[in-house]
């Protein structure tokens, strides 16, 4: 079943790999002893390991091959289990009601510390929906979407200082600031597509990050704004444990608000608008679509949510600085929608929940696990570049007769 | 129309009159494709005038520098000459596409999806649906667009051109790469269309095709006009015969 070629192929792996890592996991030396320890049981484990996993990879290579092939005889529509679920009323309701319910008794089945790092995902959530707009939807690369996301946080953190506004009255003001960013961003960027419009937004998000470190009359330099106000509560002032919760509700209402808006927006004229954008730039303005809106459209309206989410961070740390919005923030984000899937809400959702929680969770591997979380997000792209969850276009049911129904 | 030191359309008027079925045709390289693109807005003639009539209301406007979704606004929609479909949506939502230029709702309609809006929405998916029965492809309408067949998605073209309610309908070498089925059945369908009220201005290099479809041939060469007229007296032109085939020499 399982060719000797391959086996043979194994083996040889597993002895290049046991060969490489000879430096570091076999020798070790003690410059302060002045021994060197042969660590021979390492390179044995390495050698194994590194068979049995490549052996894994190719099982499921072979496999897939043949299921590849067995497939062709019938062109079924393939769709992620997911979407199918989704589909059915009878399901959907009780899991959307499932997951609500968790959501809302989460803060009083774990700790504190868990949800302060369930808020600090679900903020990641929203970041990613927004991104998915113009990354996943309209198939724009932004890597320089933090910069939306700061002018959000220090919209709040300045208003707050110098002014005394809180956070209900800001929230809309960060959000619609990081729009209006968005749309002087999107006006250079309109030409550019792919590599180049990357390497414009990546140069865009230093830009914002370097001015809030260097422009010390504005924005107080790399020491930050301290002491922001956290949100009020009809005038109430908010024990410590209970304004995490409070902040940690008020995510979860983003969260919804955002799902409901992205949802609705992708299955409008204006979504289809952009998906066509990604597609096919020229075809799209023969057609009648205007590009130079649809674009800033998308810009700006995936800005608006790095804004509310901008604003929500800066009241949840109370504390903002511009270390917090380095271009890795901007990758994450970004590897947020790739893994999570493009342009699907679902597979966004599960990619934030999975980046942002995983690394927390595997603390228990202590040292190793950011080598784990890289591993896994190898492995992910290797065996499923299109994300967790692929997105799947709507489908429309027709009558024989002219009249239609829209499902 | 000069790329660099390349005047790649040089000289060349025409003119289509409403209901008409007008062809242009030349050897490859001659600038058809070129001259498509300067009258649907994606390059703008370095020289020259475009007009367009709407038959309706008899307005007259000047096309050169459009965009060309204004163009399309205006009332002429293309095809290409490689397919430029919307590959990974379905065959309904590129048609769906095609209408956007004749609807409204943006971003509130979207999020508070308003009657208006759901309305709007009905049309789109109605209309849409009639015209692809028109080019035969209402069963497809999940399907995506790459799984098409090549015949069927140079209908899916057309089909999406014609969702802008054009008067003036662009086909830019329609037939390329179909067999006869498929050519005739594309046959009847441009005749559908032009029934329908829409002129028609067609590349093509079937020649079969054109001479059976157009009511006038225009025919280019290097970026010029060499000849025009019905199909007989292109046929029996001595510079078309010269273009195509070359010139006679003595032995």
């Amino acid at each position: 079943m399982f060719p000797v070629k391959e086996l043979k192929r194994s083996l040889f792996v597993s002895i290049w790999f046991a060969f490489l890592t000879f430096p570091i996991m076999v020798i070790k030396v003690d410059s302060i002893e002045r021994i060197v320890t042969w660590r021979w049981n390492n390179m044995i484990f390495i050698a194994i390991g590194s068979f049995v996993l490549s052996i894994l990879v190719k099982v499921y290579f072979v496999r897939k091959e043949r299921r590849a092939a067995s497939k062709k005889a019938q062109t079924v529509l393939t769709e992620p289990f997911v979407h199918r679920i989704l589909r059915e009323p009878r399901f959907l309701y009780p899991l959307c009601l499932a997951c609500l319910a968790f959501a809302l008794l989460f803060p009083h089945l774990f700790s504190t510390y868990q949800t302060n790092i369930m808020t600090t995902a679900l903020m990641y959530v929203v970041l990613g929906l927004g991104l998915n707009i113009v990354v996943g939807v309209a198939g724009l690369l932004d890597l320089g979407y933090v910069a939306f996301y700061a002018v959000g946080a220090y919209s709040y953190a300045l208003l707050n200082m110098h002014f005394g506004l809180g956070f209900w009255v800001v929230l809309p003001i960060g959000g619609l600031l990081a729009a209006f960013v968005g749309i002087l961003l999107g006006f250079p960027v309109l030409r550019l597509r792919g590599d180049y419009l990357a390497i414009v937004t990546l140069g865009f998000g230093e830009i914002i990050r370097l001015v809030l470190e260097n422009w010390n009359d504005f924005s107080q330099g790399p020491s930050g704004i301290s002491n922001i106000s956290r949100p009020g509560f009809f005038g109430m002032d908010l024990s410590f444990a209970a304004s995490i919760n409070y902040i940690y509700y008020l995510v979860v209402g983003l969260v919804i608000f955002t799902i409901f808006v992205v949802n609705r927006l992708q299955n409008s004229r204006l979504g289809r608008a952009w998906l066509a954008l990604r597609e096919d730039e020229i075809a799209c303005q023969a057609m009648g679509i205007d590009k130079t809106k649809t674009k800033l459209m998308a810009f700006s309206l995936g800005a608006f949510w790095a804004g509310l989410v901008g604003v929500i961070f800066a009241t949840k740390t109370t504390f903002v600085n511009p270390a917090s919005f380095t271009f890795l923030e901007s990758a994450i984000i970004l590897s947020i929608v790739v893994l999570g899937g493009m342009g699907s809400i679902v597979g966004v959702i599960l990619g934030a929940l999975a980046l942002i929680l995983l690394p927390e969770y595997l603390r228990a591997l202590s040292e190793y696990r950011m080598l784990a979380f890289g591993a896994i997000l190898v492995i992910m792209m290797i065996f499923k570049p299109e994300g967790l969850i692929s997105n799947v276009r709507r489908r429309y049911r027709f009558k024989q007769q002219p009249s239609s129904e829209s499902e | 129309m000069n790329f660099g030191g390349i005047r790649a359309l040089d000289s060349l008027d025409l003119d289509i009159h409403p209901g008409e079925i007008v062809a242009l045709i030349g050897p490859n390289g001659a600038g058809k494709t070129t001259f498509f693109n300067c009258l649907t807005g994606i390059y703008t003639p370095s020289a020259g005038e475009i007009r367009l009539r709407n038959p309706e209301t008899g307005k007259e406007t000047r096309l050169n520098g459009m965009k060309p979704n204004k163009i399309t606004e205006k009332g002429m929609a293309r095809t290409f000459q490689n397919i430029r479909l919307f590959a990974n949506m379905s065959v309904l939502e590129n048609v769906m596409i095609g209408r956007h230029c004749r609807t409204h709702s943006l971003i509130l309609g979207a999020i508070f999806r308003n009657p208006a809006t759901r309305k709007e929405e009905r049309e789109i998916v109605d209309s849409s649906y009639q015209i692809l029965k028109k080019v035969n492809l209402h069963k497809q309408v999940n399907e995506q667009a790459k799984n098409l067949p090549y015949g069927a998605q140079r209908r899916l073209e057309i089909a999406r051109a014609l969702a802008t309610e054009p008067f003036l309908l662009l086909l830019d070498e329609p037939a390329a790469g179909m067999n006869p089925q498929e050519t005739e059945a594309l046959v009847k369908l441009i005749r559908l269309i032009c029934r329908e009220g829409h002129s028609i201005l067609l590349i093509e290099h079937d020649m079969k095709l054109v001479m059976s479809l157009s009511d006038r041939i225009f025919v280019m060469d290097y970026g010029k006009k060499i000849a025009q007229g019905s199909p007989e007296e292109v046929r029996s032109n001595p510079a078309v015969i010269k273009a195509y085939l070359g010139e006679d020499v003595d032995a």
